[in-house]
């Protein structure tokens, strides 16, 4: 009794997490409520969501009930501690690096940089956009190719994307053959195995200089330095792949090019690799960020965004995200890649990396790695151990008899040396291998010295001097000749009074969470709490390696297993994956599921899948990679998937059915009311449906789709579960089946994962972007089940509130039952464009100067915006949107009116930067007052645009994607 | 808005136009479909030789938004190709019917211009929409 009162009290309001999460008090939910006309929360979702799907949901005994904030995280400490922290010298992709403090303390940790969204709203994203364009800038240095994106997922999928480019652009009909140096990463080796076999290539490892080279090879893919460390001059296979038409890919270091010369000067026509060891914690596989650098002929098959230099109305130099149409949003199933979300935040973080130690600091540590590799080669010659002759860069690997003493010795003394072969056990271990990184110092090196000498019974001797001049180090490697990374940024913010101001002076520029609300519809930009961010930056998670022996991560498989847990129950199904780094790959992974449950089945025809013209871009690339033919299904007029239009294209492609992807509640933000008849139909006709899991912040507590008749379904942890967009990632995108599925979950060559007949891996890392695990972690531990239901039916209460306030000035498109939204709207601006001549553009850029960032635009219908609240914000901030969103309407109305100029009007000329409202001359139709500071309440709080309308344009016209170096700033 | 439509001019439903000029057919995009796409950024053609056949994709055009592939209004060879459009987009841009050509085409039987639309049909077809 007494207890249970006590329990009251201890979790009262103040102290619960879920009030800190949901912006709106119990008060304003009841006001909220009222103006809807519904008496309380319960009846309300009873009439948004479709009866019979709604879902009694079960109380989850292991998804226990919510906590506070530090109980959560005293409980997720102990599951740290549970993973034990050794010195791994493992390598393999993999290496030990220091994110310096004012990186981590300022950027990784600090809101203005994580919850930022892609940068698609250039003007209130220069800050981002210029750090991503140094790091195109650096990537395009290290490598010598003048075309460099912003990120992608990792080296493996760049790898693959490489592969893929390559298949696409040499476009000669037999050429399937792509040849893969042995000494290639295995998980790089296994992500391309994965992804060639739906596209009908055909992978074949061999040593490069026994490669078979005919006109039926249209690439190449050379690792250097290799995995097992060695360097060769590649000259030669460069000219004979290029003799036969082929393009050629190398996986390279970047710690290692900034010693070698750049691979672009030797004429090799893409460049992929990790950016890891650039300050980025190993966070037990992930999230890094990959780099993908080609030449200029390629720059329109260039997976991933690219970051392009333009001006903007005023005729200053302006940044933006360029080439768009090479993207899946615009180009579906013709896209190059399907990659959306990337790996943003962590690129920034590399730059800023290379920001701090500048090239001169750079090549120190790369001089220091190769010299302990040196070292120790020079110390394993003088204690009898053989030596291959070869030239390493940071690894030495070493086959001998004593191996499996030597790994033990080396767990005695705290170190994890790679053992060989590669995924055995220590007790079979023929040999080991030493990576050396930016973390080894003379103490660490003596104390391996003493291991080895231990393991083979001599005693441990001063080794005598040698010449460490790189010349000697790397006898017969092309080394870098000429100055790089001349670019001012590389050279003033060696000081960090010098760098943290340059790093304020941007993230002031742009438009974050820190600011205000980000409405953006399909990406559920809510709270993204300290408390479930703390964790990551802990040792326990950050600094293992992903392939340690199994004991050592006991804390992080705790982690995958509640995780795990907790997600398939709540979607319904029966087995997770996390290891997709983005909602894309969950995609990709998924489909990749279905066609091998099909093959088991022996229906390898069934290769049709039917999409809803209305999906997100990803479904039909991912499709196409997954080796379907995509067919498209209409919408009808109230915005649902045409019922007759399915019934029609699955008896036509009866026999070919392999999938639906439908997105639950749709794309245009309603809950369909036929969603068990769509999957019925497809069911009937022997394919499986896949739901497009973005929206399940409509669904979570409240109806599961593996309930509802989905086979599959990906989640993104990015919106629904809290991990912070980063400015364009890092993401997760889990994957959840149903029993049938389970057997084909993604497996991983160097980890016990997946089903017992496991598709091959679809990220590099065995459980992709665990480093960031804990944030989802945190959320569903904080909340409980009641928790998330909670949020889910505010989140909705706050969408039809906006579309109920906004609906008399901007019709709302579609509806669903009892004229309601889901957790999202769409305003239909298009009469504007008829009467006006406004676009949507112009309402979007127009918000800026309000302080809002737009809601998505154009998508899924041109034309319109598109709205998501989330749970998270106030009725203070739902209430200044609609103020904002309203007050355009009448400036809007004005131009309707003829009162405002077609062309000089606040529309048209936004978004106002300080300097162009205090500019001396003002020679526009409206004041000064009215440009800046439309609302009266700007004047307390205004966020300033860093630069005005962006000439998009001109921009793609003259594409600049990374920074001359100075003399060419100086001679300007 | 009024886009001028030359007289002699014939138009596709996907609108591409053709317009015979000695015994070679000029093809290009129309007005109407170049402000339908705004602000074009690059354009892609066949190179000079290339058999082109009615109805199937001969190259595409991308504004800032939106990329689209252009459709042969018949079948023939490729004699020439609007090279200034290929290194300034613009010239697309500002003149469509005019300087803004794309190719010149040698066709295999003039008459398939007949299937086309004339200028007043594409006229108000596009008024409609
Ligand atoms: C409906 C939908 N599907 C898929 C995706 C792709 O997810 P990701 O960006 O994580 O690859 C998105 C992302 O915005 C989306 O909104």
């Amino acid at each position: 009794m007494l207890e249970n009162k006590l329990k009251g009290v201890s979790s009262s309001n103040s102290s619960k997490f879920l009030s800190r999460h949901i912006g709106l008090s119990s008060k304003d939910q009841d006001y909220l409520l009222k103006v809807l006309g519904y008496s309380d929360l319960q009846d309300f979702i009873a009439s948004v969501v479709p009866p019979d799907i709604l879902d009694p949901f079960p109380p989850m005994d292991s998804l226990l009930e919510e906590c506070s904030e530090s109980e959560a995280l005293e409980n997720l400490h102990s599951i740290g501690n549970e993973n034990l922290l050794r010195r791994s010298l493992i390598g393999l992709g993999y290496y030990g690096t220091e994110t310096p403090a004012v990186i981590q303390r300022n950027i990784l940790e600090d809101p203005a940089w994580y919850t930022a969204y892609t940068p698609y709203q250039a003007e209130i994203s220069q800050g981002r956009l210029e750090a991503l364009f140094n790091f195109q800038t650096l990537i395009s240095e290290l490598t010598g190719l003048p075309i460099a994106n912003a990120s992608l997922l990792d080296e493996a999928t760049a790898a693959a994307e490489a592969m893929a480019l390559s298949f696409s652009v040499v476009k000669k009909p037999h050429a399937t053959r792509f040849l893969v140096d042995e000494d290639v990463l295995p998980q790089t080796l296994s992500v391309l195995q994965t992804r060639a076999e739906p596209l009908g290539i055909c992978v074949e490892v061999e040593a490069p200089n026994t490669f078979q080279f005919d006109d039926e090879v249209f690439g190449v893919l050379l690792q250097l330095p290799g995995s097992s460390g060695k360097l060769w001059d590649p000259s030669n296979c460069i000219l004979k792949s290029h003799a036969v038409g082929a393009l050629v890919t190398t996986a390279i270091d970047p710690l290692a090019q900034v010693l070698l010369a750049p691979v672009g000067e030797l004429s090799v026509d893409i460049a992929i690799g990790s950016m890891q060891r650039f300050g980025v914690p190993m966070g037990f596989g992930g999230p890094h960020a990959a780099f993908f650098a080609t030449r200029e002929a390629f720059k329109r098959q260039m997976p991933g965004r690219i970051v392009g230099q333009s001006v903007d109305a005023e005729g200053n130099t302006a940044l933006r995200l360029a080439l768009q149409t090479r993207e899946q949003h615009i180009r579906r199933d013709k896209a190059t890649s399907n990659i959306c979300t990337a790996q943003v935040l962590l690129a920034v973080i590399s730059s800023f990396y290379a920001v701090y130690h500048g090239p001169h600091g750079l090549k120190q540590i790369a001089h220091r790695v190769i010299y302990f590799r040196a070292k120790l080669e020079q110390c394993l010659v003088q204690l009898g151990y053989k030596l291959s002759a070869k030239v390493c860069f940071d690894t030495v690997e070493v086959l001998c008899d004593n191996a499996t003493k030597v790994h033990k010795l080396a767990a005695l003394k705290g170190f994890n040396f790679r053992v060989l072969p590669i995924g055995s056990s220590v007790e079979d271990a023929t040999g080991f291998g030493i990576a050396f990184d930016e973390l080894t110092t003379e103490n660490e090196f003596d104390k391996i010295h003493e291991i080895l000498a231990k393991s083979i019974e001599q005693s441990y001797q001063k080794l005598p001097a040698f010449d460490s001049k790189l010349e000697s180090l790397f006898p017969g490697i092309p080394l870098r000749k000429k100055p790089w990374l001349q670019q001012g940024v590389f050279h003033g913010h060696q000081s960090e009074t010098e760098l943290i101001r340059y790093m304020k002076r941007l993230s002031t520029k742009d438009f974050t969470l820190v600011n205000g609300m980000i409405p953006l519809g399909s990406c559920t930009m809510k709270l993204n709490a300290s408390a479930e961010l703390l964790p990551i930056s802990w040792k326990q998670f950050s600094s293992l390696h992903p392939f340690v022996p199994q004991q050592q991560s006991l804390g992080y498989q705790k982690l995958v297993s509640d995780l795990e847990t907790w997600l398939a129950f709540l979607t319904g199904f029966a087995g997770v994956s996390l290891q997709p780094n983005a909602g894309s790959q969950g995609e990709f992974a998924g489909l990749l599921i279905i066609r091998a449950w099909h093959k088991y089945r022996g229906e390898m025809d069934r290769n049709v899948c039917l999409i809803p013209t209305s999906a997100h871009g990803t479904n039909p690339a991912s499709a196409v990679m997954a080796g379907f033919k995509v067919v498209a299904i209409q919408c009808d007029l109230e915005g649902n998937v045409d019922l007759n239009d399915l019934e029609k294209k699955a008896v036509e492609y009866s026999s070919r059915l392999a999938a639906l992807m439908i997105t639950y509640p749709s794309t245009h933000g309603v809950f369909e009311s036929k969603v068990r008849d769509a999957c019925e139909i497809v069911h009937n006709h022997g394919g499986q449906v896949y739901l497009d899991g973005a929206n399940l912040n409509a669904q979570v507590g409240l109806c599961r789709p593996g309930k509802y008749g989905a086979d599959v379904c990906h989640l993104n942890l990015h919106k629904t579960f809290c991990i912070p967009h980063g400015g364009g990632g890092p993401g997760i995108g889990p994957v959840a089946v149903a029993s049938h599925l389970c057997p084909f979950l993604p497996g991983h060559p160097l980890s016990h994962c997946g089903g017992n007949q496991a598709i091959g891996p679809v990220s590099a890392a065995p459980f992709g972007s665990a480093g960031i695990l804990p944030i989802s972690w945190m959320y569903l531990r904080m909340m409980g089940v009641e928790g998330l239901r909670q949020a889910s039916s505010i989140a909705m209460l706050s969408a039809n509130y906006i579309a109920h306030r906004l609906n008399p000035f901007y019709p709302v498109l579609f509806k669903g039952l009892n004229g309601l939204v889901g957790h999202e709207c769409i305003l239909d601006l298009r009469s504007m464009k008829r009467k006006a001549g406004i676009d949507v553009e112009d309402i979007a850029k127009r918000l800026m100067d309000y302080g809002f960032h737009a809601p998505t635009v154009s998508w899924p219908v041109a034309g319109t915006l598109m709205v998501e609240p989330t749970e998270s914000e106030s009725l203070g901030e739902l209430d200044r949107f609609c103020d904002a969103m309203i007050s355009i309407r009448q400036e809007i109305e004005a131009i309707e009116l003829n009162r405002s100029d077609l062309k000089d009007n606040p529309l048209k000329q936004a978004p106002h930067t300080l300097s162009t409202v205090t500019a001396d001359n003002w020679e526009r139709s409206y004041s000064r007052t009215q440009a800046a500071f439309p609302l009266p309440n700007l004047r307390q709080n205004k966020y300033w645009p860093a630069v005005s309308r962006i000439d998009n344009a001109f921009g793609d016209r003259n594409l600049v994607c990374s920074c001359a170096p100075l003399e060419d700033w100086l001679d300007n | 808005m009024d886009f001028n439509f030359p007289a002699n001019f014939r138009f596709a439903d996907s609108h591409e136009y053709a317009v015979l000029e000695d015994d070679c057919v000029r093809i290009g995009i129309s007005a109407f479909a170049v402000d339908q796409l705004g602000d074009i950024v690059f354009v892609d053609l066949p190179e000079v030789g290339t058999a082109l056949t009615r109805g199937s994709s001969f190259g595409s055009v991308e504004s800032v938004k939106a990329v689209e592939d252009m459709f042969s209004p018949l079948t023939g060879e490729v004699v020439e190709r609007n090279e200034s459009v290929l290194a300034s987009p613009e010239a697309l841009q500002n003149n469509p019917h005019e300087g803004g050509w794309l190719l010149r085409v040698k066709p295999n039987d003039a008459s398939q211009l007949n299937d086309l639309m004339d200028s007043e049909t594409y006229s108000s077809k596009v008024a409609a929409t």
